[in-house]
């Protein structure tokens, strides 16, 4: 519903964009072309969403499929290698793991290797965001901003002309500070600004007296080092997200998530849905996008490269320069040294460390659900399903057959994510400044996969929910649901107590 | 920091306080007792630690004092003598949350050197922007780093550890430590994968006659750097005392999880921190100072006693740096109690990879340092290094049938008869 008015909108400023929009929709990606018509009979038996809620479902404890860890792990819950794969190719895995944990240091220095840092940067270590490879810690709002990255979204990207795929639903960066901002910055050089969240406690009261407390967290950017940020230029405020499972979200079949977008909300549930569509930085052709919490990398690879460009100041193939985020308003960045070596190829990150990392990132295992049979987290799931929470949160999907041998391909896995764009309301958007063009962006967030959000806190005890961590626990994590998942979160909060702790339950379970 | 990282062990060790409660294999061997020798030399480890960190600091006081050819080379010698004890602590990491977290402030790697002192412009970078080289913490009284004015007018250690490391909160940044104190007695080792380690003259703290600049500062910082080595070692022996919270974590936990640690943190120093990071990668990126202890050319030794430290944990048994042995109840028996040929080829294949990095230590104390046998075109150095990397994984390989002896580690899910079998995987 809400998406036939903001593409109703967009018509307005480039004509005939809602037929192009439709047409483009309808040309669907194809389903499952890798499958034959038994295998397509039972996957599709197979991932239909169960309404037996007296005992588990077969498979339905491990989460990853054959991969899953069936280990107590604790605070290394997301830091195990796909269970399934051979200890030869644990190698990779583990040399993978070193660089995602490795400090970068300012060029030029000794190690050639492991120089190039910045000159503006968030992290020294992508590790520093993924703690244990889990969420990054939110601000406390006494001063310590933690690991927060600020995205900067500046108005919307029309260079397709609005008729492409991407019906100019991109965000531009802003026009002196990049896409994000950098508060840290080699020696010698300036950081972008100082960022300070702090936060406003409401109370949420449920009818049996039970209280929540929400807070809200509000962003204020000063000392911004290089002059104002563009008026339109919005803040979206994020913490890195957990890397359990990657491998096996990139092989859901894009077939399997078109299915589930319905913008013209025709079944009535209140939710649409939209598949991000991206142009893939390798291939420079249009994919969906599936990674990041705004579901804005088509690739395990690319957001990787990604991320090492705009959070740590790192050129790879796919995004060459070697300041990172440093734009062209930004000489002194542009000019420092870096750390790419002629011997070494010419990117300060080598394709062989970017494919290392992108092979550890796409093979931490899904850990195993917990208490799958207990009557408590039977009836939670009976809750969940019925309250509509999987109209989003999609239980099940088979991952794409492959050709190659390929750890992450034909596993039955259980995200419950639908890796869609939905609106989540007013209370969950990008907010100060908000009335850019980018606005309706700022409404949109992918659906978080859930598996293994129950072992959240025994992987970082300060951890926090959602994309800013603003919720500290599952409860507040659900009742800041709004826009497409109202329905669900209201449902949520008329149940009584049991009702509500069998739910959690299940969640946890996950 | 110290009572959030005891909240965390704890939400750790209760979570799945479930797991393995089936009898286990080895119940002739007493796991606390084990437990009891593993913290025991923890405590003996680290205490030898602090005590070579000590002397490394009055090494430097009589560089300090007194800059010349013997006091940098007996500094030098103290520094590599501190080496050996510390790194076989390092069998502690990956599994004591205090030691990981703490870990970075001593023995953090790699080095942001051009951050310290003066670093050779010819080495880095085909940019010509000099200016830039000199914007280091000695040449400067007054720093911007991380988008903030310091004031560094003096270089004392509560500049260094309170504003410089660790600056950014989460990260740590490498302006403290072993590798630290190891750049400024030494320098940068330019003679990439030839012979040669750095050569730093000691007139560089030499106030009188100085050379590279700012020899009162660097004079200033090393002393700084070796005082806060010391500290931070005095702080962890106290985590492994009696009441320590290390300690602590370890006794007062699940008996089962605290073996399990023991035998993870081996396998995770094995194959990812050392098979891995410290050595493969060298090799991989051809990179001369992807090792250890670049400005020393002293990699061989904490390579080598990185793998020692391993066996010490498993065999509980430690021998101190004055000789004496400490020793009790280990792993290893348990194992063997369990499954004799298990502990076994677990002992050999520690075993092997000692004398595989006694190898590489030999020729390297025989002219062929380190880094010149992982050199792009010296097949038989990379070989040997190739030798201890396999060892390494074989090692790792055993530990990981050790686990599965003692059946500590696995998860219970129940259900698993159920007719739905929630366990089984769809194919």
């Amino acid at each position: 519903m809400r998406r036939v008015q903001s593409t109703a909108k967009h018509s307005l400023w480039v004509a005939g964009l809602f037929l192009v929009a439709q047409a483009i929709s309808l040309a669907a990606e194809p389903l499952r072309d890798d499958l034959d018509a038994a295998d397509r009979q039972r996957v599709a038996a197979v991932t239909a969403p169960t309404d037996d809620f007296s005992r588990p479902e077969a498979f339905e404890a491990m989460s990853g499929g054959a991969g899953t860890l069936t280990k107590a792990a604790a605070e290394r819950s997301f830091s195990h290698a796909n269970s399934h794969m051979a200890f030869a190719r644990r190698e990779d895995f583990h040399l993978g793991e070193a660089l995602f944990s490795k400090l970068w240091v300012s060029a030029p220095a000794s190690t050639q290797a492991s120089d190039g840092l910045g000159p503006l940067f968030n992290a020294r270590a992508c590790s520093s965001c993924h703690l244990r490879n889990g969420r990054g810690l939110p601000p406390d709002g006494n001063g310590d901003e933690a690991t927060l990255i600020l995205r900067l979204l500046g108005g919307l990207d029309f260079s397709d002309g609005g008729k492409g795929e991407m019906g100019g639903r991109i965000a531009t960066p802003d026009p002196v500070y990049g896409q994000q901002l950098q508060t840290r910055a080699v020696q010698g050089q300036q950081a972008e600004a100082v960022i300070e969240t702090t936060y406003q406690e409401t109370a949420f009261a449920f009818a049996d007296g039970t209280m929540a407390w929400l807070r809200r967290p509000s962003v204020q950017v000063h000392s911004l080092n290089f002059g104002p940020l563009a008026a339109e230029t919005i803040f979206s405020p994020r913490i890195g997200p957990p890397l359990h499972g990657l491998g096996l979200v990139e092989r859901i079949a894009p077939g399997d998530l078109q299915a589930l977008v319905d913008p013209d909300d025709r079944n009535g549930d209140g939710i649409s849905g939209r598949l991000a569509r991206i142009i893939d930085p390798q291939t420079g052709k249009s994919a969906p996008g599936r990674f990041g919490l705004k579901a804005s990398q088509p690739t395990i690879r690319a957001q990787t490269a990604a991320a090492f460009s705009s959070d740590i100041g790192l050129s790879t193939s796919l995004f060459p320069a070697h300041g990172g985020d440093c734009t062209n308003r930004q000489t002194a960045c542009k000019k420092a040294p870096h750390g790419a070596q002629a011997r070494l190829g010419p990117h300060e990150v080598p394709d062989n460390v970017l494919d290392l990392v992108t092979f550890f990132s796409g093979n931490i295992a899904v850990p195993a659900r917990r208490d799958v049979s207990d009557p408590e987290v039977l009836r939670g799931k009976e809750l969940f399903y019925r309250s509509g929470c999987i109209a989003c949160h999609t239980p099940k999907f088979v991952t794409r057959r492959s050709t190659q041998s390929d750890l992450n391909a034909f596993q039955l896995i259980w995200p419950y994510s639908d890796f869609l764009l939905h609106d989540m309301g007013p209370g969950l958007a990008d907010g100060a400044g908000g009335a850019g063009s980018a606005s309706e962006l700022a409404r949109e967030w992918r659906t978080a996969p859930l598996w293994g959000i129950g072992l959240t806190k025994d992987v970082s005890a300060q951890a926090g929910y959602l994309h800013d961590g603003r919720a500290r626990d599952l409860v507040e994590a659900i009742l800041w649901h709004g826009g497409e998942a109202l329905r669900a979160r209201d449902a949520f909060a008329a149940m009584k107590k049991t009702d509500r702790d069998a739910l959690l339950r299940f969640v946890r379970s996950l | 920091m110290i009572a959030q990282l005891n909240r965390m062990a704890a939400v750790a060790s209760m979570a799945f306080v479930m797991v393995a409660s089936s009898a286990p294999a080895h119940a002739d061997v007493d796991g606390m007792a084990v437990l009891e020798t593993y913290v025991d030399i923890a405590l003996a480890n680290y205490s030898d630690a602090l005590m070579a960190a000590r002397k490394l600091e009055d090494a430097i006081a009589a560089l300090v004092a007194e800059p010349d050819e013997e006091t940098l080379h007996n500094a030098r010698a103290a520094w590599k003598a501190a080496r050996i004890p510390y790194q076989q602590t390092e069998a502690f990491r990956f599994g004591n949350a205090i030691v990981d977290d703490w870990e970075g402030r001593v023995n953090a790697w790699p080095l942001d050197e051009g951050l310290i002192d003066y670093v050779d412009a010819s080495y880095g970078t085909e940019s010509d922007l000099n200016g830039l080289y000199t914007a280091n913490i000695i040449a400067n009284s007054e720093l911007m780093y991380d988008g903030k004015k310091i004031d560094a007018s003096t270089i004392t250690p509560q500049l260094l550890a309170g504003q410089l490391h660790e600056i950014g909160g989460v990260d740590a940044n490498v302006a403290t430590g072993y590798h630290a104190i190891e750049f400024l007695l030494w320098g940068q080792d330019l003679n990439g994968t030839d012979a040669g380690a750095g050569d730093r003259p000691f007139s560089d703290f030499d106030v009188k006659n100085c050379t590279g600049g700012n020899c009162d500062r660097r004079a200033q910082y090393i002393s700084a750097a070796a005082t806060l080595l010391v500290d931070d070692l005095a702080e962890m022996v106290a985590n492994w005392q009696t009441d320590g919270p290390a300690r602590q974590a370890v006794l007062s936990g699940d008996t089962n999880q605290g073996i399990v640690k023991i035998l993870t943190g081996m396998g995770s120093l094995s194959y990812g921190e050392l098979a891995g990071e410290r050595m493969k990668l060298g090799l991989l990126l051809h990179d001369p100072e992807e090792e250890h202890d670049c400005f020393s050319d002293n990699t061989h030794i904490s390579h080598l006693y990185d793998s020692i430290g391993v066996r010490n944990v498993y065999q509980g048994s430690y021998k101190r740096t004055d000789g004496t042995i400490v020793k009790g109840p280990s792993v290893s028996d348990m194992v063997k109690a369990a499954k004799p040929e298990v502990d076994q080829e677990l002992t050999d294949r520690l075993n092997a990879t000692v004398v595989a990095m006694t190898s590489i230590a030999d020729a390297a104390e025989n002219g062929e340092a380190y880094d010149q046998q992982i050199a792009e075109n010296n097949e038989t150095g990379n070989a040997r290094v190739q030798v201890a990397v396999d060892a390494l994984v074989n090692q790792t390989r055993s530990i990981e049938r050790a686990v599965a002896a003692l059946n500590l580690d696995a998860l219970e899910i129940e259900g698993s008869d159920s007719l739905d079998n929630p366990n089984a995987v769809f194919d």
